[in-house]
């Protein structure tokens, strides 16, 4: 049972960091970008929407190619560390959280924005204010990448390497119990991993649900 | 009257389209301009260079004595505030909406506030989501949202087009006040040349971005200079 409780934690851990710090780099350029689009903005958002469905896989085995032991980031030492899980999180993440903001912060009445700017707003005041107007399309943003970080399994395999009691997580554990046929088990794994998906929607639309209006 | 504003050559080009060409325009302080024109004169992109939103491609402008930088201090730019024609609120209570600008200068005076709902009439709504308001009522608290920062010029973008009799009125008599209690310096501008002619000092007509005609009020209707200025007064103009 320690076991069990210590893999949903560690699932948490992993996600929620990736999402914590995909969000604090990823809100602000994607409100950038919306609100001061740069000469190549065409460019950079296709970059943008072509990695919002990069493969997990393809990106684990990036992050694995740059922390093995004869990697350029080697000297870290983060393989098969939650460490490594949460940095090929974040990159999964990153593009979602921009994408999907930079959506949500367009889809604000540009007028609001020459509003904000008469009414005497600085650019970081312009940029908070269409945020929050933003938010319930920032919720959404937020949700979609929880919602990929928290069922993802071939990244975190890959740089986690599924380690008893150091990584190994409640998808990478679903794969391990399915593969060693104890079904009951990774089926009561899958439910709790849908419980705790649910859970963060409920909060977040909740907390959108609070402030709206 | 001392001038506010001068600009004088002053050109903004979108790409290669010339959307605003002034010679010659000096704004006096505590004056009450109106600004007519059709749709597509230039009317706007000129309230937003004086708003100090956008700079000129080309140019000088010149705001209480001093030439206004590309990109204009805070400090100036919190001296002059627009009201749009379509009031963009903020989807918060109308309190908020008014003391938003407020708020950016880290003020937090709810007696403002409280006033400036009270002038536009409508204290009794102080906590209602600003944007399921009725037309009208929006626009009076965009209205009062650009008072109570106590600006040195107020900007209107055709504030009342789209408005009934009674808000049109009610907005009329704001701006008038607003002029004479405090010296507000007020572009007001408008398709509407009744209006025009009810409020302003002087009026001056845009054309194709550049400004054709600028008259006291009186002389700009009675006598126009320019065939096209009568053109437009008597509803003859084809554009």
């Amino acid at each position: 049972m320690a076991n069990f409780s210590s893999i949903v934690l560690l699932s948490l851990y992993v996600s929620g960091s990736a999402l914590l710090i995909a969000s604090l780099i990823g809100l602000p350029i994607g409100a950038s970008l919306a609100l001061k689009p740069p000469r190549a903005h065409k460019i950079i958002e296709l970059i943008i929407y072509t990695g919002m469905g990069l493969p997990p896989v393809v990106v684990g085995l990036f992050v694995y190619m740059l922390i093995s032991r004869s990697g350029p980031l080697g000297w870290l030492g983060w393989l098969f560390t939650p460490t490594a899980m949460i940095a090929a999180q974040v990159i999964i993440a990153l593009p979602l959280v921009i994408g999907l903001t930079l959506t949500a912060v367009q889809s604000v009445d540009p007028q609001l924005r020459l509003q904000v700017r008469s009414l005497g707003a600085s650019p970081a005041q312009v940029m908070r204010t269409i945020l929050w107007e933003a938010r319930l399309g920032v919720v959404a943003a937020l949700l979609t990448a929880y919602g990929r970080l928290a069922a993802e399994v071939g990244a975190v395999m890959l740089v986690g390497g599924n380690i008893q009691s150091s990584t190994r997580v409640l998808t990478t554990s679903i794969v391990l119990e399915t593969r060693q046929g104890n079904f009951e088990l990774a089926l009561a794994l899958g439910g709790v991993l849908i419980v705790l998906t649910f859970m963060a929607n409920f909060f977040l639309v909740r907390l959108s649900g609070q402030t709206r209006g | 009257m001392a001038d506010l504003y001068q600009l004088a050559n002053l050109q903004k080009i979108y790409l290669d389209r010339t959307v605003v060409t002034i010679d010659s325009l000096s704004i006096q302080r505590g004056e009450f301009l109106a600004i007519v024109g059709p749709s597509g004169a230039g009317k706007s992109t000129l309230l937003r260079l004086l708003n100090f939103l956008e700079a000129p491609t080309s140019g000088h402008l010149t705001f209480d004595g001093q030439p206004v930088p590309s990109a204009p201090p805070l400090s100036l730019v919190r001296r002059v505030t627009t009201v749009f024609q379509r009031p963009a609120l903020l989807s918060r209570s109308v309190r908020e909406n008014v003391a938003f600008g407020l708020r950016l200068r880290g003020l937090h005076p709810d007696g403002a506030v409280t006033q400036a709902l009270e002038r536009v009439g409508l204290s009794g709504l102080g906590t209602v989501t600003a944007t399921t308001l009725s037309g009208g009522e929006m626009q009076r608290v965009a209205l009062a949202r650009a008072l109570v920062l106590n600006p040195d010029v107020l900007l209107l973008d055709e504030p009342t087009a789209n408005l009934d009799p009674y808000n049109v009125n009610l907005i009329e008599t704001l701006v008038r006040e607003e002029t004479s209690r405090r010296g507000t310096t007020i572009v007001f501008v408008t398709h509407n040349v009744f209006q025009a002619r009810r409020l302003a000092h002087r009026v001056g007509l845009m054309l194709n971005g550049a400004l054709i005609e600028l008259a006291p009020t009186v002389d700009f209707f009675d006598s126009p200079r320019d065939p096209r200025t009568a053109a437009f007064i008597n509803g003859e103009m084809v554009y």
